[in-house]
């Protein structure tokens, strides 16, 4: 990468529906895009179907819903899998959208071995920053471990992990906060994965992981080499990784989103360059860059061309993946890299300390620190000490902006009925039988995934499958400390 | 002269998203600011909501979302805090909610929207001013 290629340039992208879905992944494959990303909606990514009480509201809002393989199966139509790398953004309920898509595949009559993609899966973050946590941290690593070991046996080229550090620093985190918890629940990844019995080196290639790209440019450039730096002793002196591919930081990088003002909005368009740059020049494997109108819906046409664009403008117009490390050696950036390295590394220790990222979690340790330092930025902003321009200074009127895409309830209705079809036509014995052994084995410390592909094969429903994981393993009640 | 009572307020989150930056930087800034602050957390259905600021007696309600829900949500918690003989409460809101829906929320009993980068003191000032009387 970089010299030869570019980065990859992958935009995250949210549909209300699976039609709508479908018809744009068509014509971005048409257009010789191969990566397909899925956005899902709230509901589905807490383990509620559409037609949940709690799911009112908020169907379609932020991604697509998808409550039975059915879903899944329009989201797919004329598409087939062994032909695209796709990308989907779930954590919580990852189990469960992977099984429906490898049932998919086998519908389809592809070789499931053959399927190239990437679930998200990282549920620590979400104790600690994104907030779409079902069950205790324990029994979803074990559900985590469980898409480990399928995916080796059965999906291999399948990236079962992206570890993220993104969403912790969108909760206020600093740059050197984002490193230390982002690595330490790798470590808690890897030591699982090595306590349910998988050697290191054959799954640790298969990590990947997420940073943000906030505005202190040269800050963000070493925070990327550091991380790398970090990552790569932890595999080889902690876990004793030979391959060096299991020592490798293969990340992608999302622009900050809670740098993107409402004031001013065009402006955002800067923000975003110069923060996709620093990812750049901090060696990101892919990237989104942000729209400018974000902060205020979801993004419209026009934005999201222009986010695209940034991308090209960089990579094509100026070359700046002409080399790699492009910055390696300056004083300023090798002294910035080393100190934020020491910094994650001191609070990694403090995390071994308190028994680990999971123990941490469940003392409340990242949270609090995230919620110091975000109203500690707060502060500095009003005060003044720190500038964010067209909000705090050159602050001038601007015009609002017109256009924005919304979520019509037809979308919402037309999800419900499919739903209700489906639950009206299926083998409700087949469904029932399928979801008491899954019942079963969650109790055992058997590989989940195999009964969860059993139950989604059924068209037993999103909902009902985590509910019945929630009957065994409990609810986790928020970590709540202001 | 007795101390003046402090103004309670509910910091609640409705919807299922998890985003509770602003909500947490937002009740710390009030509790600051000398006010009585409760917060409910995340994923709070309108009912949670209502009975919260029943049971803690508040004076204000201050939702913060960013799911996309809050036309769908909000009317429920207005609705619900009048069935409940609350109309006194001071409702007021924050996160990601486009101008063209703010009119509907204002008519729905939401009195002040703040949007991204509003400073905490504008909310504290809006509070002290509109909070009502007891």
């Amino acid at each position: 990468m970089y010299r030869g290629r570019h980065w990859t340039m992958r935009q995250y992208a949210r549909f209300a529906s699976a039609e709508e879905s479908n018809k744009r992944y068509r014509y971005l494959l048409q257009q010789g895009q191969t990566g397909l990303s899925i956005a899902f909606d709230l509901p589905t990514q807490i383990g509620y179907d559409s037609d949940h009480p709690l799911a009112h509201g908020e169907i379609g809002k932020v991604g697509v819903p998808v409550s039975t393989l059915k879903d899944l199966e329009v989201l797919f139509e004329d598409i087939p899998l062994d032909k695209v790398f796709t990308s989907m953004t779930i954590n919580s309920t990852a189990p469960v959208l992977l099984a429906m898509y490898v049932a998919l595949a086998r519908k389809q009559g592809m070789d499931v071995a053959k399927l190239e993609g990437t679930v998200q899966n990282d549920i620590l973050k979400e104790y600690i920053a994104r907030g779409t946590y079902i069950f205790p941290p324990r029994p979803s690593m074990r559900l985590i471990t469980d898409t480990f070991r399928y995916c080796k046996d059965n999906v291999p080229k399948w990236n079962t992990i992206s570890i993220s550090g993104y969403h912790i620093r969108e909760a206020g985190s600093t740059a050197v906060q984002e490193v230390a918890f982002t690595l330490a629940d790798g470590i808690a990844c890897v030591q699982a994965a090595i306590d349910a019995g998988l050697d290191v080196d054959a799954f640790a290639g298969r990590l990947s992981f997420f940073f943000n790209a906030h505005n202190n440019f040269f800050e963000e450039i070493a925070k990327f080499r550091a991380a790398r730096r970090l990552w790569a002793k932890t595999m080889k002196h902690r876990f004793g990784a030979t391959d060096a591919k299991s020592c490798m930081l293969r990340f992608h990088t999302q622009t900050a989103g809670c740098t993107l003002t409402s004031q001013q909005p065009v402006n955002n368009v800067v923000r975003v360059a110069v923060q996709a740059l620093a990812a750049v020049l901090g060696g990101t494997q892919s990237l989104h860059t942000n729209c400018y109108d974000e902060a205020y819906a979801p993004p419209s046409e026009d934005s999201v061309t222009v986010a695209l664009r940034t991308q090209q403008l960089l990579g094509y117009d100026n070359g700046v993946a002409d080399t790699a490390d492009q910055l390696g050696g300056s004083y300023f950036i090798e002294y910035l890299t080393s100190r934020i390295e020491d910094g994650a590394s001191a609070y990694m220790a403090k995390i071994d300390a308190l028994g680990g990222a999971v123990a941490a979690i469940e003392q409340g340790f990242q949270q609090r620190e995230i919620r110091e330092s975000a109203y500690r930025y707060q502060k500095e902003v009003e005060s003044g000490k720190r500038t964010i321009v067209g909000v705090n200074k050159f602050v001038s009127p601007y015009p609002k902006i017109a256009g924005l895409l919304r979520v019509e309830p037809e979308q919402a209705k037309r999800q419900l009925a499919r739903l209700a079809e489906v639950k009206r036509n299926r083998d409700a014995v087949k469904v029932k039988q399928q979801l008491a052994r899954l019942e079963a084995l969650a109790r055992t410390t058997d590989n989940t995934m195999p009964t969860i592909l059993g139950c989604v094969e059924a068209y037993a429903s999103l909902g009902e499958v985590c509910d019945v994981l929630r009957g065994v393993f409990g609810v986790q009640e928020e970590y709540r400390a202001v | 002269m007795t101390e003046p009572k402090k103004i309670k307020v509910l910091v609640a989150k409705p919807g299922l998203d998890g985003h509770d930056r602003g909500a947490k930087v937002v009740a710390r800034a009030l509790r600051d600011a000398g006010m009585e602050v409760i917060y409910t957390g995340i994923r709070q259905t309108p009912e949670m909501i209502v009975e919260a600021a029943l049971q803690e007696d508040v004076d204000v309600v201050g939702l913060s979302i960013l799911s996309g829900a809050h036309l769908e949500l909000f009317p429920r918690i207005t609705n619900g805090l009048q069935k409940k003989g609350l109309d006194n409460v001071l409702v007021v809101a924050g996160g990601i909610i486009p101008e063209e829906d703010k009119p509907v929320l204002q008519k729905a009993g939401v009195k002040a929207i703040f949007g991204p980068g509003t400073p905490t003191t504008d909310i504290i000032g809006f509070i002290q001013k509109n909070a009502p009387n007891r």
